[in-house]
């Protein structure tokens, strides 16, 4: 058998997830995500001190559907990152590593990921309107 | 038995080994971490205080001094972070020497790039070189 065709393991199929281990990956994807994004805000910033008709073309793209979707998806990244980034901290400071503290922490990662991403949206959009 | 007797002879010979610098990857990634937990938090309360504004008041924004030079230590921390967690990322998934090499110094240079690109532009509002 080639190595190739071997199984793989975890046995994807029939595996159990566990909160450390998806929010572990979800890290990683955010941290690629929030780098990629990055590309919008050179962009938006580069564009401001181009002029009307660039920085024009930015907002247009900013405020579609595809470009406000962007923006959520890059917003939740950065909090969780951000949040995420936190727990590591702490881990890196020999704190909280049993089982128990890693599930709570998890938790409280997903929970104030939530809180903050939808008060920012609330935020702006009661700034877009107002 | 001492550490270097543990190695074999073709190992010492080949000379390979750790290359030192992992710890400063390790250390930098953290710093910058720390820097950007402020640095973010207070780069979304400043977007969303910016919605609706047009291109005169996000220039003004941006290019009074205080705003400037946060945006600037955020792109840099921002950009380094993101360099080598892109690097470790690409060492951990992609196995083909060759390719990982090439994908490890696109995303090093890309991060530069913008991060250079960013920095200039808020430079250049700051300094009122726009027209």
């Amino acid at each position: 058998m080639s190595a190739a065709d071997r199984p793989l393991s975890p046995h994807l199929q029939i595996y159990r997830w566990q909160l450390t281990s998806v929010l572990s990956i979800f890290h990683r994807a955010s941290g690629v995500v929030l780098s990629a994004g990055m590309i919008l805000l050179v962009w938006w910033l580069v564009a401001a001190a181009s002029g009307p008709d660039t920085y024009e073309a930015v907002e247009d793209f900013l405020g579609s559907w595809i470009g406000l979707l962007l923006l959520f998806g890059w917003t939740a990244a950065l909090f969780y990152h951000l949040c995420n980034g936190i727990r590591h901290l702490v881990w890196d400071s020999g704190h909280a590593l049993d089982l128990k503290s890693t599930y709570i922490g998890g938790w409280l990662v997903v929970a104030a990921t939530a809180a903050l991403t939808l008060i920012a949206w609330i935020a702006g959009i009661w700034r877009w309107i107002s | 038995m001492t550490a270097s007797r543990m190695r074999s002879p073709l190992g010492r010979a080949i000379g390979l080994g750790s290359a030192k610098e992992g710890v400063e990857h390790w250390w930098l990634q953290r710093i910058t971490a720390m820097a950007l937990v402020p640095l973010g938090l207070w780069f979304v309360i400043a977007i969303v205080g910016l919605l609706g504004a047009d291109l005169d008041t996000v220039r003004e924004w941006v290019g009074h001094p205080l705003a400037a030079i946060v945006l600037v230590l955020t792109l840099i921390a921002a950009f380094y972070h993101a360099a080598l967690g892109l690097q470790v990322v690409i060492e951990d998934y992609v196995h083909a020497e060759f390719t990982k090499l090439g994908l490890v110094i696109v995303a090093r240079l890309s991060c530069f790039a913008l991060a250079v690109a960013g920095i200039f532009a808020v430079l250049s509002m700051a300094l009122g070189m726009t027209d």
